[in-house]
């Protein structure tokens, strides 16, 4: 395990020195925005990985809260497998607004059993809670990127640095706000029981997405906005950048938890060590205290 | 086994962490039905820890704690709390107080909802329960009681009183004693944590000595005031 | 299901009996909500008819500042002589207290509330162009909205540093489709420009999806010592 770190490195160093190239050299110049677009193969696949380390955090949250006892920890795996399923044959039956795809619902929706039950074999008990830790930090700081970048891309190409009513956007930001009091929330609880608290809060955030996102969308269908970002299809080629670019930055993100989950994993350890000492040392030796 | 050597408190390897400082430090113990426990200890000892794991207020780190053979939430019924802090609104009157304590635990009574075993509690702690006064302008002996009161209210099996005595005074803290001899002599199990063991001399039928979050010897009676690490 | 709701009630109506002894904290609130409203009045001091595109927003964001200041209280009863901890060691389940906590909250909210709409109506010269009877489901809902998250997340600070801080903290992000919804809704009716049905529609999910976590999370976050 410990060889596969640099030569791991190695490779996203590599993978993310492509992915410049591509970017700024290969992909071709868009025909209305100029050279200023470039910018998305950094902030899409950061949206994306960002979305992608908060999934894992629900999901990890969700199955630390019903490890707790044993009968919720087995309803909870029903509950995971139905909403897959539900979910999937909802998302092409039902309606659903303007611009959602529902293969798009279908494949995250059926993620959810298939990373639940992934996360409950690799990552028992406590762990789930580690991971939790480092999906949501890491996480943060890649949905700050793409806040940072979102501003950077408008203000040249359509004249604003944000706009209320953008979905996307705003959507984003909402989540950052979550997960930043979710990361406050660690820090400042006193609780023996913290990892409970955060857990819950996840869940709470999970909830609110989507919320967030159809109140955004149907104000705006009320008030029209402009739309950051643009919509429709994408050249084949800008896309294939897209997906190197992404591809890169998954490695990245991989690494970057890597080491988040061992610093945070080593931490635990030294504090139980601490903690343990204390029960075989000052004890063994009566009234030394 | 006798059904009577059925334990009432089964403490199973218990550490109690609080971040880097560990409250309890592996404490293993067995208690009995029907005894008078005095848990005594310099401060630190974690004998208020090891009080509120037995009521299911502090979950171990590791380790189990058993009560009458169920998890402390699962027997709640069977457990009376009692802190220093007096566990009562200072706004309300004693028997205000009570009252809504009983409706908590489903408490009935006849003629006036839950009004005569909350009276008769009352003045078995030797308070009156006509007192409108609210409980803020109690005196502390009287508070005493009254959080007394109510964790004897449902008619717990198991009583978990910590430091009952302190700032009461002497006449108070002797009555206290007096009731509390009543109700183990009745068949209720009492854990009183103090640093006055002397009120329990010829009460209490076990001394529980912890240091360091460890029970590090349990005597009969209080013969020495500091016994040493493995005087068992 | 029976001693559930026998226990919220007999602990709301001891809350509101220990509110109407001490009325200090109803007082205080009452003279907050007022000092709000003025100031606002002050610092948005606009023409009839743009009062009442924003009106909406101000009514909304005046509300909530009030709302946190009452939810910081929650449970400072409870934490005084750690009351709370006579709760968890008996019987009662935990949902009765959240549920009798999150209902005092609402009550006295909407006293708060129904104090501060008329002073706003006078100081905007408000009318509302559409439906107004819409305006009293979008204002039950809204504010149990914020009251029921309020008071759980109330009960999470209980178990941090910087207490009063961390409530609006956790409530803020969490509360922004609601806030969307409240804001647009009302807005939607005083100028009569859209219907409010949707916004409606979205709050009552907003506090059925809500009321429904807490009441599954509110255990754990009580007994989380």
């Amino acid at each position: 395990m410990k060889r596969l770190f640099p030569i791991l490195s190695v490779v996203t160093a590599l993978l993310l020195g492509y992915a410049l190239y591509q970017a700024l050299v290969v992909a071709p110049t868009d025909a209305q925005q100029g050279d200023v677009y470039r910018i998305i193969y950094y902030h899409v696949p950061s949206a994306w990985t960002a979305f992608l380390l908060f999934f894992i955090n629900f999901i990890a949250s969700v199955q630390y809260l019903a490890e707790a006892r044993p009968s919720s920890k087995q309803a909870a795996k029903w509950i995971a497998v139905a909403v897959g399923i539900m979910g999937a044959v909802v998302a092409y039956v039902v309606p659903l607004p303007a611009g959602i795809r529902p293969s798009a619902i279908a494949t995250t929706v059926l993620a959810i059993p298939v990373f639940y039950f992934f996360l409950g074999k690799y990552f028992p008990g406590e762990k789930l809670d580690v991971l939790a830790v480092t999906t949501a930090e890491v996480g943060v700081v890649f949905c700050t990127i793409v806040l940072i970048t979102g501003p950077i891309w408008a203000r040249p190409v359509w004249g604003i640095w944000w706009a209320p009513g953008d979905i996307r956007l705003t959507s984003t930001l909402v989540l950052w706000l979550i997960y930043v009091s979710y990361l406050i929330l660690r820090r400042f609880s006193d609780s023996t029981q913290t990892q409970k608290l955060a857990a819950a809060l996840a869940v709470f955030g999970a909830l609110d997405v989507p919320l967030v996102y159809f109140s955004i969308w149907f104000f705006r269908t009320q008030h029209p906005q402009p739309v950051i970002g643009g919509g429709g299809s994408m050249d084949p080629r800008m896309l294939h950048v897209l997906m190197i670019s992404w591809t890169a930055f998954l490695f990245f993100a991989f690494l970057v938890c890597w080491s988040r989950y061992r610093l945070e994993t080593l931490r635990r350890e030294v504090e139980q060590a601490q903690a343990h000492e204390s029960v075989t040392g000052a004890g063994a030796s009566g009234g030394a205290r | 086994m006798t059904e009577a050597a059925k334990p009432a408190i089964t403490v199973t390897n218990v550490i109690k962490q609080f971040g880097r400082f560990a409250a309890l430090r592996g404490v293993n113990a067995e208690f009995e039905i029907g005894k008078f426990y005095a848990i005594l200890g310099d401060n630190g000892a974690g004998k208020t820890t090891l009080l509120r794991a037995f009521a299911g207020l502090a979950h171990p780190t590791q380790g189990t704690i058993s009560i009458l053979g169920q998890d402390p939430q699962a027997a709640c019924r069977e457990i009376g709390y009692m802190a220093h802090p007096s566990l009562l609104y200072d706004e309300m009157s004693g028997m205000e107080n009570l009252r809504y304590f009983a409706r908590l635990y489903g408490i009935a009574g006849t003629g006036q909802p839950n009004g005569d075993r909350c009276e008769q509690v009352v003045r078995s702690v030797g308070l009156d329960p006509e007192l409108a006064r609210p409980v803020g302008q109690y005196s502390q002996g009287m508070r005493q009681r009254m959080s007394l009161a109510r964790a004897i209210l449902h008619d717990p099996k198991i009583l978990l009183l910590d430091e009952p005595f302190s700032n009461v005074d002497v006449h108070s803290a002797g009555e206290m004693v007096g009731l509390l001899r009543g109700m183990r002599d009745s068949g209720k199990t009492i854990f009183v944590v103090t640093h006055q063991a002397a009120l329990l001399r010829g009460v209490a039928d076990e001394f529980v000595w912890m240091q360091a979050g460890q029970i590090i010897s349990r005597t009969a009676d209080l013969s020495a005031d500091f016994p040493s690490a493995g005087a068992r | 299901m029976n001693s559930l709701w026998s226990i919220t009630l007999a602990t709301l109506a001891k809350d509101i009996r220990l509110e109407w002894r001490s009325k200090d904290a109803l007082n205080s609130m009452l003279f907050f909500s007022l000092l709000v409203v003025v100031i606002f009045s002050f610092s948005f001091d606009p023409l009839a008819e743009e009062s009442r595109h924003i009106a909406g927003g101000l009514i909304w964001v005046a509300f909530l500042f009030a709302a946190v200041v009452a939810l910081n209280q929650t449970w400072a009863r409870e934490l005084r002589n750690q009351v709370l901890d006579a709760y968890r060691v008996s019987p009662a389940p935990a949902n009765a207290l959240f549920l009798a906590k999150a209902l005092g909250n609402f009550i006295f909210v909407s006293v708060l509330e129904a104090l501060m709409t008329p002073l706003f109506i006078v100081f905007y010269n408000l009318r509302a162009l559409g439906p107004a009877w819409q305006l009293i489901p979008i204002a039950i809902l809204g504010t149990w909205a914020l009251v029921v998250n309020g008071t759980f997340f109330a009960a999470m600070s209980i178990r941090t540093r910087s207490r009063e801080i961390m409530l609006p903290l956790l409530l803020f992000p969490i509360s922004i489709p609601a806030v969307i919804a409240m804001v647009a809704g009302t807005t939607s009716i005083l100028t009569g420009e859209e219907s409010a049905h949707f916004y409606i529609v979205l709050l009552l999910t907003y506090d059925v999806v809500f009321t429904t976590a807490c009441l599954a999370l509110f255990e754990t976050i009580l007994h989380a010592e």
